[in-house]
């Protein structure tokens, strides 16, 4: 791992480095026809908020209003992962660094990181693969301080697609990871 | 008065289509070239109107099976019920091998139908019989009568009379609702076995064909039952933390493989269903799923991604040894034997997409059998002879179904939503 100019904290290194090593073992892998990596597809496609969320109880457990940014869940639930890939894409380390300081700050607070695939390959080999990027993400948390008696994971595979659709973008919607609070 | 039948005629089709709404229908998408003529003469009736054509389910099942290419009946000139009305001379011009005659009539408070088959070259009779049907059975009678002339010319067990269990999806994102159903094997006669707002997968027939297990989402977590089809009473048989997947009942009926990531990563564990004991068969930081047993129960065939994709590994059972089956190309997942244990049927990703495969276990050679791009979770018919599988028509989930050999192929499109997770019963009778 070469060293960026700018600085990140040393957690954040820390918990990429953990997270890369952890899926060195062989990447998530939903099946393409060619091998080909559509590297970019997707990229922020409805990341901000666009409710995949079904839980709504802001603020639940006792955090009461008043408290600053980190009394709030971040608003950004739902993180998308690249074709035949577990590791986070850069562009979401601080939705999870974010959702991180919220629940360390918020010590009764639990979630379900719901791990998705797109369609393609055996549903119960995407199972597999759901869960591969969902404990990708629990990792990322753990790293940062996250205690795991807050963490669960659940696999949909690819039984819950966020969209419809036999293309690039909507496989690109539904390999995903939501946080489901 | 003809408005009064007409009213009456459309209640009844009204009432029909409430009852047949989830049921399957049969498009034939390639005949095999290698299919025996026949011709099944519509039965007599003596001007009685019955529920169902026998002498069509006859023909419609020997022909989805590609064995058969069955006369049209526009081209029959003559229509005889019983063998001595037949003249040969007359099927031989018509290039038909084999022939089938009949009658239904009403018997107490159901049905008798006496069936003949006829070699046509040999202007002979091979076999004839007499059966009954309660008033509801008529076409569990036609599917016996299938299977006795399927066997009977072929050699191989008639599979006419057996079932499939299949789930159905409709919407996306947060709101959808999925259904397990089971229907006989010509898509008719559909039972709705559970519904629910979470997913439902995976259906596995218990080798007794009474109960199903399946994972259903219902609590929100993945979960294992296996429930009763006669009586609807079910159990969850794990609930472990993480996922609980791919249910496969062992030949005895007695245990139960399965995927569970109670321990990391899914490893597949063999659980006996009385004792609720489970046996770890194999342990690795990789993906260990999709476990199906060889027919004698002495193997197991699951999908691993220890080589980097995902291949087709065989466990035994004693010597807890683990050699690898598959090695055309980088995909190739959920595997199923074929009865004889000599063959396996698979998902194979090629440039055409994934297909469903039949690799031989001696010569290791892979064929593939279907034609979509989009083809997965195969299950072949008791027999042998047909696999079934999901696929794609349109923007939709449809079941497919091709022979063994890949020569015929047939879909059973349905009216609503996704259908998908096929799963074949074995013999019921």
């Amino acid at each position: 791992m070469q060293f960026k100019s700018h600085a990140r904290s040393l957690a954040l290194a820390l918990s990429l480095a953990l997270v890369a090593g952890c899926s060195s073992t062989g990447g998530t892998q939903d099946g393409s026809m060619d091998g080909t990596r559509n590297g970019g597809t997707g990229t922020g496609t409805g990341v901000a908020g666009t409710g995949q969320v079904s839980g709504t109880g802001i603020g639940a457990d006792g955090d009461r209003a008043g408290q600053q940014a980190d009394g709030r869940i971040p608003e950004v639930r739902t993180i998308y992962f690249d074709f035949d890939r577990d590791n986070i894409r850069s562009e979401f380390e601080s939705v999870l660094v974010a959702h991180a300081r919220y629940l360390r700050s918020n010590g009764s607070a639990r979630v379900v990181l719901q791990g998705h695939t797109d369609e393609r390959g055996t549903r119960e080999y995407n199972m597999a693969l759901g869960e591969r990027r969902a404990n990708s993400v629990k990792r990322f948390l753990e790293v940062q301080g996250v205690s795991p008696s807050q963490l669960e994971v659940v696999s949909y595979g690819e039984e819950r697609p966020a969209v419809r659709g036999n293309n690039d973008e909507a496989y690109a919607q539904n390999r995903r990871v939501v946080f489901a609070y | 008065m003809k408005a009064l039948m007409m009213t009456w005629l459309s209640a009844l089709l009204l009432m029909f289509s409430t009852l047949a709404q989830a049921d399957l229908t049969i498009e034939i998408t390639r005949g095999s070239d290698r299919a025996t003529p026949i011709a099944v003469v519509p039965f007599a009736a003596d001007g009685e109107s019955l529920p169902e054509d026998v002498a069509q389910i006859i023909s419609d099942n020997l022909q989805r099976s590609g064995y058969f290419e069955p006369l049209a009946r526009q081209a029959m000139y003559d229509r005889p019920s019983s063998s001595d009305e037949v003249q040969f001379g007359q099927w031989r011009a018509l290039d038909v091998r084999y022939l089938v005659v009949g009658h239904v009539s009403r018997e107490g408070d159901g049905y008798r139908i006496r069936y003949e088959l006829m070699d046509v070259s040999g202007s002979r009779r091979m076999l004839g019989e007499s059966v009954t049907a309660s008033r509801n059975e008529l076409r569990g009678g036609a599917h016996y009568v299938s299977d006795q002339i399927f066997e009977s010319i072929t050699g191989i067990r008639g599979a006419f009379s057996t079932r499939i269990a299949y789930v159905t999806a409709q919407g996306a994102g947060d709101d959808m609702r999925f259904a397990l159903y089971v229907a006989d094997a010509d898509g008719h006669n559909s039972q709705e076995v559970l519904s629910s707002r979470e997913p439902i997968l995976s259906p596995a027939w218990s080798p007794d064909g009474r109960k199903l297990a399946y994972v259903s989402f219902e609590t929100e977590r993945p979960a294992i039952y296996i429930q009763e089809l006669a009586t609807g009473q079910r159990v969850r048989a794990t609930s472990f933390e993480g996922i609980n997947g791919a249910p496969a009942w062992s030949p005895d009926g007695r245990r139960l493989a399965m995927a569970l990531s109670k321990d990391g990563q899914p490893e597949i564990y063999i659980m006996d269903v009385a004792s609720r004991n489970f046996e770890r068969i194999t342990n690795n930081s990789n993906i260990d799923t999709e476990p199906s047993w060889s027919p004698d129960g002495r193997s197991l065939l699951f999908t691993s991604d220890r080589s980097g994709g995902p291949q087709l590994y065989r466990y035994t059972v004693g010597s807890g040894e683990i050699e690898r089956l598959t090695f055309t190309g980088n995909y190739n997942a959920r595997g199923r034997f074929a009865p004889d244990g000599e063959s396996i049927f698979l998902v194979h990703r090629s440039s055409n997409g994934y297909q469903i495969a039949r690799q031989d276990l001696g010569s290791g050679r892979l064929v593939v059998i279907s034609e979509s791009r989009w083809d997965e979770s195969p299950s072949v018919s008791p027999n042998g002879t047909m696999v079934i599988f999901a696929t794609q028509q349109g923007n939709s989930g449809v079941l497919g179904a091709v022979s063994a050999d890949g020569r015929a192929s047939y879909r059973l499109p349905s009216a609503q939503g996704d259908v998908r997770e096929p799963a074949w019963s074995p013999f019921l009778n």
